[in-house]
């Protein structure tokens, strides 16, 4: 949905000091014999954040750091413990309806009904955000051929399709209900380095064209120099920098300059492929 | 602002219609299976009717015929009430297995659009799967339909669309709060209700305890007055105090179980339920 013109001089995403804690304190009577206390555990620790309109900004985190929960409260799908965000000046508790309007989420898993095909995926979704008429099945044909997938698998089941070709559906997806705001939950995972390459074109011509604006949560350090306006590095629930790539590279990669990925090392003490190695095994 | 509003609505509750169609052409498969084992389960019924001559009971003691069409009227509304309970019910354990429910809560649409796509989707459905048994069994069986009131049985059958709805709705709440044991408590709910309604049995026959509950639960009325009007053309002014219970029933139910599915939302996003699996 198109920003309104209130809503043009506002921060895309303002996050005040959220923290959100899952597991629930059990009072201890509360407890039959047969149930244990669950352990809580912090997912987001008082973590404050602004995104500017129109800018593609990163999240960079290892697995359990709380990028995912971060996006999911922004979506509206977990409400904070405490603290506030507003999605273009929408609470996304009490104005959640508003926030809504103007997201879009790809997430790291392809969420389709399996059976269905792409169209009938996207038309569901097209409906859902007050499209779906005449005008549809040519807008998505033409999503799907700019990244760079083939027409016939348009009307195939899901479940067919590979792991990069489902992806793309998900993307051309969340295109498809021109979001103002676009959460992007690792959404080159997966894909080959061809298919990451249509993508990330992809994401940079739709924030030039549509003035989108974009926060991508990755692993790719990479993607992220290339993409991000600005990066945030997040670990175990805490925002621990903040700034352009430059900025992040100039104050924490060392005396000698290095990389982004020098940069988060020094920060998290960890790489984040140490990360990925970790949930292989 | 109104009209667009309510046009975007519409548009989303069609297209949950829409793809409730399109799933159940795609599990085609699936759904041949399941229309045949409602059938067999109802033809099973009319069959033990048939049978029960050669049980020791003679036709002069208890009107069979009567006896068959009671069971297989039971058996055909159940297979229908019970149908659509289960698409409603299980509507939200079916997104949580397909791994779309995040998706389909993030959209911007009303929950009571959602719910009543959903709905209207299974009464369809329900409807042309019950049509279809109800058509094998006047083939199969001669049934004597001679006195009955249509009319009546219609109004009956449609009053008690709200309430069922109600409970399915209620139903639903169990897999969005509990992704592992939701859905074996709503198989629950389904028994208790298959116990309680008087589907193969007058209500009278039960304990009190159950005989109670059994007053309580929409579909007895439901099955009581279709029963009525097809075995005994109960006319279209004595059905209405039926149609009137559970045209009360739903006006409770159906916004009773909105507002309590609305609460559960809240719960589950605090708790953060609303995940692939649980």
């Amino acid at each position: 949905m198109a920003i309104r013109v209130s809503e043009l001089n506002t921060a895309a995403v303002e996050v005040d000091s959220i923290s959100k804690r899952f597991g629930e304190l059990r009072r201890a009577h509360r407890l039959t014999p047969w149930r244990k206390a669950k352990t809580p555990k912090l997912a987001l620790d008082h973590v404050s954040l602004r995104v500017d309109t129109g800018r593609i900004t990163g999240i960079l985190g290892a697995n359990g750091s709380g990028k995912s929960t971060l996006i999911r409260i922004l979506a509206t799908l977990l409400t904070p413990d405490a603290g506030t965000a507003l999605v273009f000046g929408h609470d996304v508790v009490t104005g959640a309806a508003e926030v809504r309007r103007h997201i879009n989420r790809v997430s790291v898993e392809a969420s389709f009904f399996k059976e269905m095909s792409p169209w009938e995926n996207m038309l569901y979704a097209a409906r859902l955000y007050g499209s779906g008429g005449a005008g549809t099945r040519g807008r998505v044909e033409a999503m799907l051929e700019r990244l760079g997938l083939p027409l016939d698998t348009l009307d195939k089941p899901m479940k067919q399709l590979s792991r990069g070709q489902q992806q793309k559906v998900a993307i051309a997806r969340s295109f498809l209900t021109s979001p103002s705001l676009l959460l992007m939950d690792e959404p080159t995972t997966g894909l080959d380095p061809r298919s990451k390459r249509e993508v990330q074109d992809l994401v940079t011509s739709i924030r030039r064209e549509r003035a989108a604006t974009v926060l991508l949560c990755t692993h790719d350090l990479q993607e992220a120099e290339v993409l991000c306006d600005r990066v945030l590095v997040i670990d175990h629930g805490r925002v621990l920098a903040e700034g352009t790539p430059v900025e992040l590279i100039r104050a924490h990669a060392g005396p000698d300059g290095g990389s982004l990925e020098d940069a988060f090392m020094r920060l998290t003490g960890k790489r984040l492929e140490e990360d990925e190695e970790e949930k292989e095994e | 602002m109104i009209g667009n509003s309510l046009r975007w609505e519409l548009n989303a509750f069609a297209g949950f219609i829409e793809r409730q169609k399109n799933l159940y052409r795609r599990y085609w498969a699936w759904e041949a299976v399941w229309l045949l084992y409602n059938l067999v389960s109802v033809l099973s019924i009319g069959y033990l009717a048939s049978g029960l001559s050669s049980l020791g009971l003679e036709p002069g003691q208890t009107n069979l015929q009567q006896a068959q069409l009671y069971l297989l009227v039971g058996a055909l509304l159940w297979t229908y009430l019970s149908m659509v309970f289960f698409e409603i019910a299980f509507a939200i354990t079916w997104e949580r297995w397909e791994g779309t429910i995040e998706y389909t809560f993030m959209a911007p649409i009303r929950r009571l659009t959602h719910l009543l796509g959903m709905c209207a989707a299974s009464l369809i459905y329900g409807i042309a799967r019950a049509a279809l048994i109800g058509l094998a069994l006047v083939f199969l069986f001669k049934l004597d339909l001679s006195h009955a009131n249509y009319w009546a049985a219609l109004a009956i059958f449609a009053a008690a669309t709200l309430p069922l709805l109600g409970l399915g709705i209620f139903t639903s709440i169990l897999p969005l709060l509990s992704p592992e044991k939701g859905e074996q408590m709503a198989f629950a709910v389904q028994g208790v209700l298959l116990l309680i309604s008087g589907v193969y049995y007058p209500i009278t026959v039960l304990p009190g305890p159950l005989h109670i509950a059994g007053i309580l639960s929409p579909l007895t009325y439901t099955l009581d007055g279709v029963r009525e009007a097809l075995l005994h053309g109960l006319s279209v002014g004595g059905a209405l105090p039926d149609v009137g219970i559970l045209v009360a029933m739903g006006i409770v139910l159906v916004p009773a179980s909105v507002w309590c599915f609305g609460r559960a939302e809240v719960r589950a996003k605090r708790l953060g339920l609303l995940k692939r699996s649980g």
